[in-house]
Order: C-alpha cells, then sequence, then structure tokens
C-alpha cells in the first residue's frame, strides 16, 4: 500500500529512541497516524511541529497497519505560532478539536481545506478570532451538527435573529423567544456572516459553538471532555477585549 | 557470544541505556570486563553510590545527592533570578554554559493535552510559593522552542504576569550555523529578533 497527500500535523509521540508516531490531517484519508522512522531526532524536530504542513508520502504492507511515512515540510507555522500568545492557542486549538472530532480515517475534505486556510492565517490577530469561530461553525457542520441560522424556528421570519436555541441549533427571533429568551444563546450577526464583527461579538459566537462543541459533539464521541486548549484559546482572545 | 547469565543481564540492562543498542551494549560490556580495575569496579562502585543518595531537589526538582541541591542552599546563586527548565538535562545544559549564576526551576515536562499532562502535574504549583519565598525579581523562561514548550511557557507567564519581571531566551540562528540550512521557522524568528549592529 502506498499513497502521497498534503496533510495537517495535528500531534506527534515519540516511539523508541528515535522514532515518532504522528497523526495528520490529510486532504483525502482524512486523520491518518503513522511512524516516521528518525521522527525523533533534532533534524526533524523544527519539521515535525504542531501545525506543520506536509507532502506526505505513507506505506504499509497492509491498509490496516499504521504504516510508515516520509515526510517532506511544504510551509512550517510554529514560528507564526510561537511569536505569539493568541496565535499558538489558536493554533493548538484547532489542532486539539481536530485531533478529538474526527474519526481516523475518515475523509473530510472540505474541512482540511477550511482547516488549512486557518492556519495560513496564524499570526494576523486582527482577523484570526472570527476565522477561527468561521470554521468551529465549519467543523460543526460536517460533523452533522451544523446550525440552522436561516430564519426563525418559532416564527419563521428571518429579522432580527438574535437568539439560537440550545436544543435545535437553529435561529430564534428577539419576537419567537417571548420568555425562553433567557434561555437562548446568543447570535451576534457575525455568525450569520453579517457586520463587521468586532471581538466581543466574536466572543458571543465562541460562546455557542462551544456550546454545541460541549453539549451535542461531545457527547456523540463518548461524553469525552472538550479539550482544554479551546478554553484556553478563548480565555487568550477574551482577555483582549 | 557470552554464555554467562550475569553478564547477559548486565547487557540487556545496557541495550536500554538511551543511545544504546543489543550490540552497542554488548561492546560496551565487553570493555568493562577486559578494563575491571580500571573501569568496571569503580564504575559499579560509583553507580551503587548514586543510586543509594541520588534525589530530586524538594525546592527546584534538580538531582542531587542531598534534599536541596547545591544550587539552592548556594547564598552566591540568590541573585533574584529563576530559571524555568523543562527538565534536569536543561539545567545541565545551562550551567555547562557558565552564564546564568542565578537559580533554577524544573518543571519536570511541559503542558500536554494528549499526555493528560496539566499544570498541576507539573511543578508550577511550587514555583509560584518560590517567586515570593525567595524574593524573585526576574523569572527567565528556558523553555524549548517547541510548540508544547511555549504553550507551558504562555501559560507560566498568565499565572506571573504582573508580580514579577518576565523574559525568554531569544531565538534565532545557532554559533556556527549556516543560513541555508536553517528551517524557514528559526531565519523568521531570527529576522523578527533582529538587533543594531
Amino acid at each position: 500500500m502506498e499513497w502521497r497527500d498534503h496533510g495537517i500535523l495535528l500531534s506527534l509521540r515519540r516511539h523508541g529512541e528515535a522514532a515518532a508516531i504522528i497523526d495528520v490531517f490529510t486532504e483525502s484519508h482524512g486523520r491518518h497516524a503513522g511512524v516516521v522512522p528518525g521522527g525523533a531526532s533534532r533534524k526533524q524536530a523544527p519539521v515535525l511541529q504542531p501545525g506543520a504542513q506536509l507532502d506526505l508520502i505513507w506505506r504499509a504492507r497492509l491498509e490496516d497497519h499504521i504504516g510508515t511515512y516520509r515526510a517532506e515540510p511544504l510551509r512550517s507555522r510554529a514560528a507564526a505560532a510561537l511569536s505569539g500568545r493568541l496565535a499558538l492557542a489558536g493554533l493548538n486549538a484547532v489542532t486539539a478539536l481536530l485531533s478529538f472530532a474526527l474519526a481516523e480515517r475518515e475523509v473530510h475534505g472540505a474541512l482540511y481545506r477550511r482547516s488549512e486556510q486557518l492556519l495560513d492565517l496564524l499570526g494576523q490577530d486582527e482577523i484570526w478570532p472570527l476565522a477561527y469561530l468561521n470554521w468551529e461553525m465549519a467543523l460543526l457542520e460536517e460533523l452533522g451538527f451544523g446550525l440552522d441560522l436561516s430564519q426563525c424556528a418559532a416564527t419563521g421570519v428571518n429579522d432580527e435573529l438574535i437568539y439560537v436555541s440550545p436544543r435545535s441549533g437553529r435561529a430564534v427571533s428577539r419576537h419567537g423567544a417571548g420568555d425562553w429568551a433567557d434561555r437562548m444563546l446568543p447570535l451576534p450577526p457575525c455568525l450569520r456572516g453579517d457586520g463587521p464583527a468586532p471581538d466581543a461579538e466574536i466572543a458571543e459566537g465562541l460562546r455557542t459553538t462551544g456550546y454545541f462543541l460541549q453539549h451535542r459533539l461531545a457527547p456523540a464521541l463518548g461524553h469525552t471532555p472538550l479539550p482544554e486548549a479551546r478554553a484556553r484559546f478563548v480565555d487568550q482572545f477574551t482577555r483582549r477585549i | 557470544m557470552s554464555s554467562n547469565r550475569e553478564i547477559e543481564n548486565l547487557i540487556e540492562l545496557m541495550a536500554k541505556l538511551p543511545g544504546l543498542g543489543p550490540r552497542s551494549a554488548r561492546r560496551a560490556v565487553l570493555h568493562l570486563i577486559r578494563k575491571r580495575a580500571l573501569l568496571l569496579t569503580p564504575l559499579a562502585d560509583a553507580m551503587q553510590e548514586v543510586a543509594a543518595t541520588a534525589r530530586e531537589c524538594l525546592n527546584c526538582g534538580n538531582v542531587g545527592t542531598g534534599d536541596v541541591c547545591d544550587i539552592c542552599t548556594s547564598e552566591k546563586r540568590a541573585t533574584g533570578e529563576l530559571c524555568v527548565v523543562e527538565d534536569v538535562a536543561d539545567l545541565w545544559a545551562m550551567e555547562r554554559s557558565g552564564v546564568f549564576k542565578g537559580r533554577y526551576h524544573v518543571l519536570g515536562g511541559t503542558l500536554s493535552a494528549l499526555d493528560a499532562v496539566g499544570p498541576d502535574s507539573l511543578r508550577i504549583p511550587r514555583l509560584i510559593d518560590r517567586i515570593a519565598s525567595e524574593h524573585i525579581t526576574e523569572v527567565i523562561l528556558a523553555l524549548n522552542a517547541t510548540v508544547e514548550g511555549q504553550t507551558t511557557a504562555h501559560y507560566i507567564a498568565d499565572q506571573l504576569e504582573g508580580q514579577v519581571r518576565l523574559t525568554s531566551l531569544a531565538q534565532g540562528v545557532p554559533i556556527g550555523g549556516e543560513l541555508d540550512y536553517l528551517d524557514d521557522g528559526t531565519i523568521s524568528a531570527a529576522l523578527r529578533a533582529r538587533k543594531e549592529f
């Protein structure tokens, strides 16, 4: 068995003295692990940092085997990430959520391309949080927990949509929420792709996507807690508001 | 091929050391046996002694032969500077340079969600205690320039913000390094940290 693909390095573990087992999110083969002989060496250390864009050749005798990778660097994102707290927290959140949410060897081509675009923006702290929020929406959508924000779930109107129902994941208008308004999640305009997206709105959006990651996605994956890296990113981001 | 069980046992143990495999362990053991008086016996004595006395310093996490290591007990090193490192090997590397005259704090690892290493698994609470009790004025975050190392550094910086001066090691071109052989991340870090010449 052999294939060649591009991928984003999600994590690395030492394997023995010199080798490493890497977990990579690839475009055509999904999240896929493999052994990199010499992957724990000093020469490979700068290449095999989480977030790195790699050109990969995977080989194994049988498809079920873990196989070995030959990894060549295409783009290193560690330098951009290490330069700032928010960027580093963001990189950790993305790689941790992908590791957490994606089943091994399940192809998610669209999400891969979104993830690649998002990571290429690392270091641009002014636009990155909004791009990250949109990526979380895409992650939920890709895994079957997408939010329907097109019209009010209660009245069918599509103006003054300011809430999201925590039960259905659908938008709810101010009028439609009625007495239930205090139980609703916020729907900032930026979540629908409207407006200039100030930081406070993005933070509200992250609260809403965080709810669905925590209460819909995580239970579907066996009630494992969300990776702490996401909470750290949100914490870093809200500090700047 | 050796036929003695004790020798085979020694080879097996040596083969578990970093940098050694079964063949190199066999060569090392054979060398030790040939140099019995010069190497084998003194090595065995030294190992026995270290096994009996080596322990982690209760204060900083360094390895020494007492409850508190020589660096922590030395008054000369109470400069108010505290260098935070990931591992004892990093502390020894810093000491080799002979430049740093303050004290150290060994975390014992880095934060890692993958390996379930949280702040409480490291010596971060003890670090926070030391800031006050040892009148620390500057904390130097000498953690590895990896994603995990810098994530840990930022976490510690968040915990200590406003209490003490925080600095970190510079990143850039190593001594003897040729630009052509450097990875692009190091080059961009070096360029960002450029200084007046």
